[in-house]
């Protein structure tokens, strides 16, 4: 499977758990139930919390009127955004991150004045039951006047249209530039030739197995809110809702992510409903619980992608490339996510170079306001945004060169020696070995031959296509410094509290939050190999503000590492602690006391030793310390890595293509990924494996819509399709290992991968398929039909 | 979402059950719910009542009489009939559209009674119904009465079953000189059929003595492709005949009874309805291909 040396990737001594393909320790209570999430958690006197949602795309309230609801059984208040802006709270959902020039309308929990998409809160029930809450939803009377909509990013900045708000009249947020653009004109017009491709990229919605919930609990006597909540990073939650909404002080706000079902970025974000759900149990001195139904998660959810894009790559005869020039325009919806500014411009434009020597590079990004629901980063946000437009076009520039796509990006690969690589997109890659994971790739699927065998199948009338994706990730956002340059309105580190037990057992306290990616399982083998005690003897705690002192999150591919670094330099510090111990009671110095699997002994006296865990012990005796020393065996550490990793890989697909019917049958999906040091080979296949799912998903399958209505026309699972197991191949995964030099723990993250990779791989093979009709792009999802069309069959 | 309020009765006999729908204006049957509790939750349906009928003893069995018919008690489930060796043996295609429908846990829940009764156009098993010329037995206040399949479909999930009316069995003709077969084309949203296509045929060796084939899925209602079968009926067993019969299969039908949705049109379903037809023939005639 790997050619991993995980013994290699920690300076700690010895248990051997760090590369390990141990099981994961969370999966027996999820599996057998006993996994607690926040809908599973009642307090006494827990009251139910229903929204009350716009149906228009686009209009004015005239006139809420909720005496009807509020007679109702069961119902204890129905209260309105005029209730919200009385109570005198901040009421402010406020952006994480400022691009020059950005227009930042206001965003409040509940609409007051006009509801600018499908789903906009309007109104709130409080009711003793969730279904009287919702019974009482109908009852609340609301007029509006309905103004015109616009929900495609190009109409909304080109055509004649209501602005979406008065303070962006051409409904554009940011007008963003990245690279030189005289330097890329200068380029384009030397080059030999030049390719382009137009294409979009649909919105998708995040789909995680659990929607969003919270759980408030408002305590009058203390001024304390307790909000238990689907977080996959419950610190900023507590500071945004601090900060931006409710106007509490942070200590006195304790936000719990309780086991957290998935999230694919869109449990990053501070929505209208959380706020709301605390301000009610603050209004009425009661806890308030609100569960979303699937169909508010496809109404609210932030959506991801959304861009209508034409790319252009300049290159020379010999498949040199000279210069990739970008203008995209990306819907932001209808208010400003968190960091819906940031995703569709420095996390995509950054990325344009891809794994490739790109000498000039310009993008152009032209965030527009649209009334449809916010977008903001989902799974591979930004990153598979800019890839899939790089890969899109070094296979359309390989058919106009008449060159096989394998071959140019061969050609054009930054090679081992050039890193660190500066690119022209503004990023400095860390590390990468690109073409030993591409010829890896190339061979499982035997490329020469299948090369072959597509020859003989076209003459048979059969169209199989090869599509390779090659690319990097930027994973862990990072340093502050940087991100603060950038515009980001908050940092880029991680925080751990690494502690020993006074009997030998190990508690680390993460500032990440896992939704599923198995943190409980991969930070106890980070921790217990630089403490050389057993994984069994670590139990890792997340998401309680209360109990973790600080952090930032689980997004981005950050936590393996930049929360796995911050647990590995956490428990260093704590190891050397511990020989300072052992040298002061072996009465040695302490340059001459080895370590090895968990036993500190004297160098050449191996049977005078003391193992860390007895160490352990002694610090909380505290009665034969060294002199000045304090007891206690614990390290707070705060991580902020010198800059981003760069994970990379390329995957490769076989698909047959059946023209009579357009149907696309997956014959083969190899994923060759490089992320550094593996922590987890099965945690990471199963990375992988997600990953594949929810590009393939793209590719093939996901597509949000909105109707002429500025309805969502893609509202129900029936209508949007996450690929079910059944239309999926089998992954055949692989991977090489070129380790981070500036991590601790040299990995560079692979929760993002697979899906960064996955879709262009699958449009690549697609396209490839249909390259004897002339066919070289299809825009996602491809649907039979569309390949039906493309291929001529309704002629 | 959560459905609307309603109330819940469960009957202990066919007989209570047709009382209870009496008394309750608009009250609905479920055995095992599969087709209407997902429309109550998403709001297209919401009846004041539900009668239960799903424990009712005896309504379950399949047998197969001296007369020339099979039945299948309304409460068979689309596992027991995908099982059954008498459907296979009888009634392909109705056995290959229980196999193909949903997933495990909906076949195992779902009843055929149910399932025709509700009238979902885009399920498999009307489509069967209609090849095979079957018929639904049903009870309701004014007694007994048999629904043939060509009455049953009369739009979107509406049928000939009155809604005092309760189905007991559902009958199908046996023709030891028949074959029959259903072929699916899975609608990868929802795992309906995007197009389904039912083939019964009566064959001596050389010749097609009569075809019925019929369509679900591709049309806002299930219906017989009678172009397909005219140009089927009297003519050899051969590819030419399949393949002039399946360029049939639109011709009866009116322009806009395709179902037109995001993931596929009217016009790209006709286009599927004719191959499918072509490869169900091809399924089960011993021809070419």
């Amino acid at each position: 499977m790997s050619d991993a040396d995980a013994s290699g990737a920690s300076d700690g001594d010895g248990s051997g758990a760090f590369g390990a393909a141990i099981e994961r320790g969370e999966d027996v209570p999820l599996l057998t139930g006993s996994g607690e999430y926040t809908d599973d958690i009642s307090l006494r006197g827990t009251t139910h919390l229903a929204i009350r949602r716009s149906d228009h795309a686009h209009a004015r309230i005239e006139s809420i009127d909720t005496s009807d609801a509020e007679a109702m059984e069961g119902v204890l208040a129905v209260f309105t955004g005029e209730d919200v802006v009385e109570s005198g709270v901040p009421n402010t959902i406020p952006t994480a991150w400022d691009l020059p020039g950005l227009v930042q309308p206001q965003y409040r929990m509940l609409a007051t004045d006009k509801v600018r998409h499908e789903g906009t809160p309007v109104a709130a029930v409080v009711a003793e039951t969730r279904h009287a809450a919702s019974d009482a939803l109908e009852h609340i009377h609301v007029e509006y006047e309905e103004l015109e909509h616009v929900t495609d990013p190009v109409d909304a900045v080109e055509r004649d249209v209501p602005p979406v708000h008065d303070e962006a009249e051409d409904n554009v947020a940011f007008d963003f530039e990245l690279g030189d653009a005289d330097a890329t004109d200068e380029a384009f017009a030397d080059a030999d030739r030049v390719a382009s491709v137009d294409l979009r990229q649909p919105r998708l919605i995040p789909n995680a197995m659990e929607p969003r919930a919270a759980l408030a609990d408002w305590e009058e006597a203390t001024g304390k809110l307790r909000l238990w909540m689907t977080s996959q990073n419950p610190h900023l939650h507590r500071m945004l809702l601090s900060a931006g909404t409710l106007g509490l002080p942070e200590n006195k706000i304790q936000v719990i992510a309780p086991e957290v079902g998935g999230g694919f970025g869109s449990k990053i974000y501070h929505y209208p409903d959380e706020a709301v759900t605390a301000w009610c149990s603050m209004q009425l001195g009661r806890p308030v619980k609100w569960q979303a139904t699937r169909s508010e998660s496809y109404l609210t959810d932030c959506h991801g992608r959304d861009h209508v894009t034409t790319g252009e790559i300049a290159l020379d005869d010999d498949g040199t490339i000279r210069g990739v020039r970008v203008e995209t325009h990306a819907g932001l919806g209808a208010q400003l996510s968190q960091f819906g500014t940031a995703t569709p411009s420095y996390l995509y434009a950054t990325v344009l170079s891809g794994q490739y020597t790109i000498p000039a590079i310009h993008c152009r990004v032209v965030g527009a306001f649209t009334n449809t629901t916010p977008v903001d980063a989902y799974r591979g946000a930004g990153r598979a945004e800019g890839i899939y437009v790089i890969e899109r076009l070094v296979d359309v520039a390989a058919r106009e060169l008449e060159m096989d796509p394998a071959e140019l990006r061969r050609r054009n690969l930054v090679p081992p020696d050039e890193f660190p690589y500066e690119s022209a997109a503004a990023l400095v890659y860390d590390s990468g070995e690109y073409e030993r994971a591409m010829d890896l790739a190339l061979e499982h699927v035997d490329y020469e031959e299948l090369r072959e065998r597509q020859r003989e199948l076209r003459d048979e009338g059969r169209y199989i296509g090869i599509g390779i994706g090659s690319f990097i990730e930027s994973a862990g956002l990072s340093p502050s410094g940087l991100a603060g340059d950038l515009g980001a309105q908050a940092g880029g580190w991680e925080s751990s509290i690494v502690r020993f037990d006074s009997t030998g057992s190990v508690t680390v306290l993460a500032g990440t939050a896992d939704q599923g990616q198995g943190h409980r399982t991969t930070y106890a083998q980070v921790a217990a190999e630089e403490l050389g005690v057993s994984v069994d003897d670590v139990t890792v705690v997340e998401g309680d503000t209360d109990r973790i002192p600080q952090g930032m999150g689980t997004y981005g591919s950050r936590s393996a590492s930049v929360g796995g670094g911050s647990i590995a330099r956490g428990a260093r510090e704590v190891r050397e602690k511990a020989r300072r111990i052992a040298a002061h009671q072996l009465e040695t110095s302490v340059d001459d006391i080895e370590f090895d699997d968990g036993e500190f002994h004297v160098a050449g006296a191996p049977d005078r030793s003391l193992h860390i865990q007895t160490i352990a012990h002694e610090a909380y005796l505290g009665h034969d310390l060294p002199e000045g020393m304090d007891p206690g065996l614990e390290e707070t550490n705060f991580y902020d890595p010198e800059n981003f990793t760069y994970p990379f890989g390329t995957h490769v697909a076989v698909v047959e293509v059946e023209p009579e019917t357009g149907e696309i049958e997956i014959e083969r999906y190899v994923a060759v990924d490089d992320c550094g040091e593996i922590i987890n080979p099965m945690i990471v296949e199963g990375q992988v494996h997600g990953g594949i799912a929810q590009g393939i998903g793209a590719a093939l399958y996901e597509g949000a819509a909105y109707d002429d209505d500025g309805h969502l026309r893609t509202r129900r699972m029936d209508e949007y399709v996450v690929p079910h197991a059944t239309q999926l191949p089998d992954f055949e995964t692989d991977n090489t290992v070129t380790p981070s030099p500036h991590n601790p723990i040299g990995v560079k993250g692979v929760g993002e991968s697979a899906t960064i990779a996955a879709a262009p791989t699958i449009v690549s093979a697609v396209a490839d398929a249909l390259e004897p009709f002339g066919v070289d792009h299809l825009d996602m999802p491809i649907t039979p039909e569309s390949v039906w069309r493309a291929t001529g069959g309704d002629n | 979402m959560y459905t609307n309020d309603f109330d819940y009765y469960r009957a202990d006999s066919v007989g209570e059950a047709v009382e209870l729908l009496g008394d309750h204006d608009g009250a609905e049957l479920v055995a095992g719910a599969h087709g209407l509790l997902p429309r109550m939750k998403t709001g297209d349906e919401s009846p004041p009542a539900l009668v239960d009928i799903g424990q009712l003893n005896g309504l379950d069995a399949i047998e197969s009489s001296d007369g020339g018919s099979i039945s299948v008690g309304a409460l068979a489930t689309h596992a027991e009939i995908a099982d059954s060796e008498i459907v296979r043996e009888h009634a392909a295609a109705l056995a290959d559209a229980a196999s193909e429908l949903g997933d495990p846990p909906v076949r195992n829940g779902g009843t055929i009674g149910g399932n025709l009764a509700h009238g979902d156009p885009r399920s498999d098993p009307p489509a069967a119904l209609l090849a095979l010329e079957g018929s639904l037995e049903v009870r309701g206040s004014d007694g007994e009465r048999t629904i043939d399949a060509a009455e049953l479909f009369e739009g979107p999930f509406e049928t000939a079953v009155a809604d005092d009316e309760i189905v007991t069995a559902v009958r199908i003709p046996t023709d030891d000189d028949a074959v029959s077969g259903y072929r699916k084309r899975r609608d990868p949203l929802s795992g309906y059929a995007m197009v389904g296509v039912g083939v019964w045929l009566r064959t001596d060796d050389e010749t097609i003595e009569a075809a019925r084939v019929a369509v679900t899925g591709a049309t806002t209602t299930p219906a017989r492709l009678s172009g397909v079968e005219d140009e089927l009926e009297g003519s050899a067993v051969s590819e030419e005949t399949i393949t002039a019969a399946a360029a049939e299969a639109g011709t009866a039908l009116d322009a806009d009874a395709f179902v037109s949705d995001v993931q596929a049109s009217a016009e790209y379903r006709e286009h599927l309805l004719t191959i499918d037809t072509e490869r169900a023939l091809y399924d089960v005639l011993d021809v070419g291909q």
